[in-house]
């Protein structure tokens, strides 16, 4: 396979060589500098949906995802400003505000990946008023729910059932505010004939929307590691196919 | 290789024929899947399950895509129309001049809210955004007939005529 | 070819000449609407239904036409006496209010080289006389149904041109030199564009579309334009397809606008029948293909990547850009994508070069715009303008002030990606820049009057709701801030807001601009923008004080 070609640019004001086919976050998590994340997920195609990752780029009022951005010879990147500090607060605020999030009754509380970067970016209230959607949870698999007052439509488990497992049960029904996770036909999970029940949209999901029956309050605990692993494996077959 | 099964439409019902027909014209690929539906939807007023199993398993599509695409499209309709349709134009030029009124009569007068139809199933009421009859705002569409500058009163009077038929 | 084409041109010349005067028929939808098909059908039966014995057989003949741009009088008649040819807009007779009745007036009436005073549109109006036109020359004129007499009004002979005497770059050239910039809202400029997808690798596919997803709620000029000239379009993209390189092209269209798609289709297979589109064409090696795709009722379609999602047969969600269509667009291949006015604007620049076009405009606006003048104003309809015409001479001059009486208090252009621009900034001249200055844009040319009977934060509301509705869910600023903001303006429009609300929707406005995916959430707050900015004192209000209660409230619950 043909490297792209390497250029330097800056994040942060430190120095960066990099290949072009780098994105900035790849580059900067490489580099030690921390961006947060959410829909992102290393292994999965990237969405660029939740926009925590803005970043700015100088000469320019635009912002810029750092997730699916490349950088150019001479960039010069900033990943820390007041305004990116204010406007990932707010990203946080909106999505607490948009379902029914309550981590003191949350499977995944204490280990929610919403939950971490509310400490981590300092988000402590929420100034929007609380939308309270009413919504369902779906208990028909034998061996996983899914809550949909936790979801935050990021759709690792859509992209992780269809780009690794295969199965594409999956998907994303509606739009706006309105769009939800979807299986099949909008059938009931459990009567889903496409899944295969391996359970890799419960490991990759970041809040308590997709867990594991019988965890109680703080017992779901997910792990991912099987996925950078998997997305390599499947990354040389398509190359020796080529 | 694994060989590829010709699924079998769900009847044998020939209007099958014009789905097949679109699929066939774009080689039973993924991407027909949009001008499928719509030729699923002109052919037999809506889209029910049984037909978004055939159209997934034909163009080879996960059933869960087939459905966010049905559902992201708001010309899809996933259940029958009533009898007759008034579309009710929501565009800004009927906005300025008083579509929301006209809108708001209809709802009051039949009890129903866009997109529903009365339990009779008579009318389906629907919004729509812009028309391009802007000329002649507000404007309303009954069963496929545009009606310009319309009024509240005037709007449900041209209900009346599909109270029973 | 071009014997071909003098050939097509004789005979409808000679058609024409059999006849006095040529009765043109608006068949456009906003005339269909109000039974425009049956006033033609009136029209024929006068001219070929029975006759009293020894009549002379009649002077006239009737047909079908495009849209004739006075909207809000129809259905609309034109009749053009045969010396005329061809007719400019003064030299004919228009009708407007025409009923089935009148039919016979009108026939009579020109047998005897007379008119009927009573229906007369009057045509040495403002409305008339200031619009200059490229895009619509053909509109009103011919019958769109007919690529014979798009041809006889030298329509294809750009193409022609081209592809046997122009190179790629040559055409490119042309098209940089015209100045022209996209007419669907962000006025990028048509020729960098074009340049940039030449450039892509030789050995790659690449592709055209022409965007006729027209969403903006109070905007048909490009519905208008493809009722009313569809060989247009064809012959503009086919002529993009040869500059860049394609050898197929898609026009994604409303799938609301079931008469354009028909006339498209209808267009596409005459277009094929006569060589100027499909394999070899006009004799030379080059191919192109174009197929329609049918929109099914999704606003953020308009954008360029949810516009290839769907294409593709997905659901129509943007994805992040750069990567540019240009370089990255339909099936991961180099994609052209223009709007439907862009197109149009193609065949008259190869026609009269680069520089004819550049002269009309603004030094960094060229040409013209077609604008969908509707709400308030007397004349409601399609109009073209140049470039740089102020907007007092729009909305006054052409459209005639209001019907009502009342004051114009502003205009909306750019749809819900637009702003409110009120009446004492009317001396603004209309170009891309100016216009983004007041905090609006051009867009794809919906232009709604609105008069002193608007709230407008009600109509800042409605276009939110709008956005909220449209939202295609995917980025969270724009998914969960559509709601909010919606929520806050219809709490300052029922009375029930405080300026602490006030000062939210404000810090909102630039974090769902400056932080969402695509274009649909970036400009969803510029109508709220635009009316804090130009009508605060209508928000200021509608706020009430701080509820003294709150704290206690709160403890007693």
């Amino acid at each position: 396979m043909k490297r792209a070609r390497v250029i330097t640019f800056k994040i942060d004001g430190q120095d960066i060589g990099a290949h072009e086919d780098e994105t900035i976050l790849e580059l900067a998590r490489q580099n030690g500098i921390y961006i947060p994340t959410l829909c992102f997920l290393e292994g999965l195609s990237q969405y660029g949906g939740c926009r925590l990752c803005v970043v700015e780029v100088k000469g320019t009022d635009r912002l810029f995802p750092a997730c699916t951005t490349y950088p150019i010879e001479g960039m010069e990147v900033f990943t820390d400003s007041d305004r990116l500090h204010g406007y990932r607060q707010d990203i946080l605020q909106f999505l607490f505000s948009e379902r029914n999030h309550v981590c003191s009754v949350c499977v995944s509380n204490g280990n929610c990946e919403l939950q971490g970067l509310a400490f981590s970016t300092g988000m402590d209230h929420v100034e929007v008023p609380y939308l309270n959607p009413q919504l369902d949870v779906d208990a028909s698999h034998p061996l996983f729910g899914l809550d949909h007052n936790r979801c935050v439509m990021c759709t690792r488990c859509v992209r992780v059932c269809d780009e690794i497992e295969g199965a594409h049960t999956w998907d994303v029904v509606g739009r706006g505010a309105d769009a939800r996770i979807v299986a099949d036909l909008n059938q009931p999970w459990g009567e889903a004939a496409s899944c295969t029940s391996c359970g890799k949209c419960v490991q990759v999901c970041p809040t308590g929307a997709l867990f594991r029956k019988g965890a109680s309050v703080a017992e779901m605990r997910k792990q991912a590691t099987f996925l950078p692993y998997l997305s390599q494996m499947r990354a040389g077959w398509q190359n020796e196919e080529k | 290789m694994i060989k590829q099964k010709q699924a079998a439409p769900p009847s044998d019902d020939v209007r099958w024929r014009f789905v097949m027909a679109t699929m066939r014209r774009n080689g039973f690929r993924r991407s027909a899947l949009i001008e499928t539906l719509h030729t699923v939807q002109e052919t037999f007023g809506f889209l029910d399950e049984e037909s978004l199993r055939y159209v997934a398993s034909s163009l080879n599509t996960p059933l869960s895509q087939v459905y966010g695409v049905s559902t992201f499209y708001h010309l899809f309709k996933l259940k029958p129309a009533g009898k007759h349709t008034c579309v009710v134009c929501t565009g800004t030029a009927c906005y300025i001049k008083g579509s929301s009124n006209l809108l708001k009569q209809v709802e009051k007068d039949y009890d129903i809210k866009p997109g529903e139809t009365t339990p009779d199933n008579q009318i389906s009421l629907l919004t729509a955004r812009c028309v391009g009859a802007c000329g002649v705002a507000p404007v309303a569409i009954y069963d496929g007939t545009i009606q310009g500058e319309l009024t509240a009163d005037k709007a449900v009077a041209l209900l009346e005529r599909y109270q029973d038929d | 070819m071009i014997d071909r084409f003098e050939k097509i041109k004789r005979k409808e010349r000679e058609a024409a000449a059999g006849v006095d005067y040529t009765i043109g028929v608006c068949v456009a939808a906003s005339c269909l609407s109000l039974q425009g098909d049956k006033v033609l059908d009136a029209f024929q039966e006068g001219i070929e239904g029975p006759k009293e014995e020894g009549s002379p057989p009649s002077r006239c003949r009737a047909k079908g036409v495009g849209c004739l741009g006075l909207c809000s009088r129809g259905p609309l008649v034109s009749v053009t006496k045969q010396q005329d040819q061809p007719a400019d807009d003064q030299s004919r007779v228009l009708y407007q209010d025409v009923t089935v009745d009148d039919a016979p007036r009108i026939l009579e009436a020109h047998e005897a080289d007379k008119t009927v005073p009573d229906i007369l549109c009057p045509t040495d109006t403002p409305f008339f006389e200031r619009q200059i036109k490229i895009v619509l020359e053909n509109s009103g004129k011919i019958d769109p149904t007919r690529i014979e007499e798009y041809i006889a009004a030298d329509g294809y002979h750009a193409l022609l041109e081209a592809v046997t005497e122009m190179t790629p770059n040559q055409v490119i050239d042309e098209i940089v030199r015209s100045g022209l910039r996209g007419r669907g809202g962000g006025g990028y400029p048509t020729g960098l564009k074009w340049t940039t997808v030449a450039k892509a690798q030789e050995e790659k596919v690449k592709y055209v579309i022409c965007n006729a997803d027209e969403g903006d709620p109070g905007a048909f000029m490009d519905r208008s334009v493809l009722e009313s000239d569809p060989h247009r379009i064809i012959e503009g993209m086919t002529i993009a397809g040869y500059a860049v390189g394609a050898s197929r092209g898609y026009i994604y269209v409303r799938g609301e606008y079931p008469l354009a798609i028909g006339r498209l289709k209808k267009a596409i297979n005459q277009a094929r029948r006569q060589n100027v589109l499909g394999n070899g064409i006009c004799g030379t090696t080059f191919n192109f293909q174009i197929e329609i795709r049918l929109g099914a009722g999704a606003f953020v379609c308009g954008e360029e990547t949810a516009l290839i999602a769907s294409i593709e047969g997905k659901r129509g969600q943007p994805r992040p850009r750069p990567p540019y269509p240009a370089e990255l667009g339909l099936w991961h291949e180099p994609t052209l994508i223009n709007n439907v006015e862009t197109f149009a604007n193609i065949a008259p620049i190869i026609r009269n070069g680069g520089d004819w076009f550049a002269s009309y405009g603004t030094a960094t606006s060229n040409g013209t715009k077609v604008f969908a003048l509707a709400g308030s104003v007397a004349k409601n309809g399609l109009i073209e303008v140049p470039m740089g015409i102020t907007l007092h001479e729009i909305v006054e001059e052409l459209g005639g002030g209001t019907a009502n009486g009342h004051q114009i208090k502003a205009v909306q252009t750019g749809g819900p990606s637009g702003g409110c621009i009120p009446a004492s900034y009317f001396e603004t001249p209309v170009d891309y820049e100016s216009l983004k200055k007041l905090g609006s844009i051009m867009g794809s040319g919906g232009l709604i009057t609105m008069d002193e009977t608007s709230n407008m934060v009600d109509v800042a509301r409605y276009f939110m709701e709008f956005c909220m509705a449209e939202s295609c869910g995917k980025c969270v600023p724009c998914r969960v801030g559509t709601v909010h903001l919606h929520n806050l303006l219809d709490k300052i429009y029922n009375g029930k807001a405080t300026h602490k609300d006030l000062a939210l929707l404000e810090r909102l406005c630039s974090f769902v601009s400056e932080t969402s995916l695509c274009g649909l959430g970036q400009a969803a707050p510029n109508p709220i923008r635009s009316t804090l900015r130009f009508f605060r004192e209508e928000y200021l209000d509608l706020l009430v004080d701080e509820p003294v209660h709150a704290i206690s409230e709160e403890v007693a619950a």
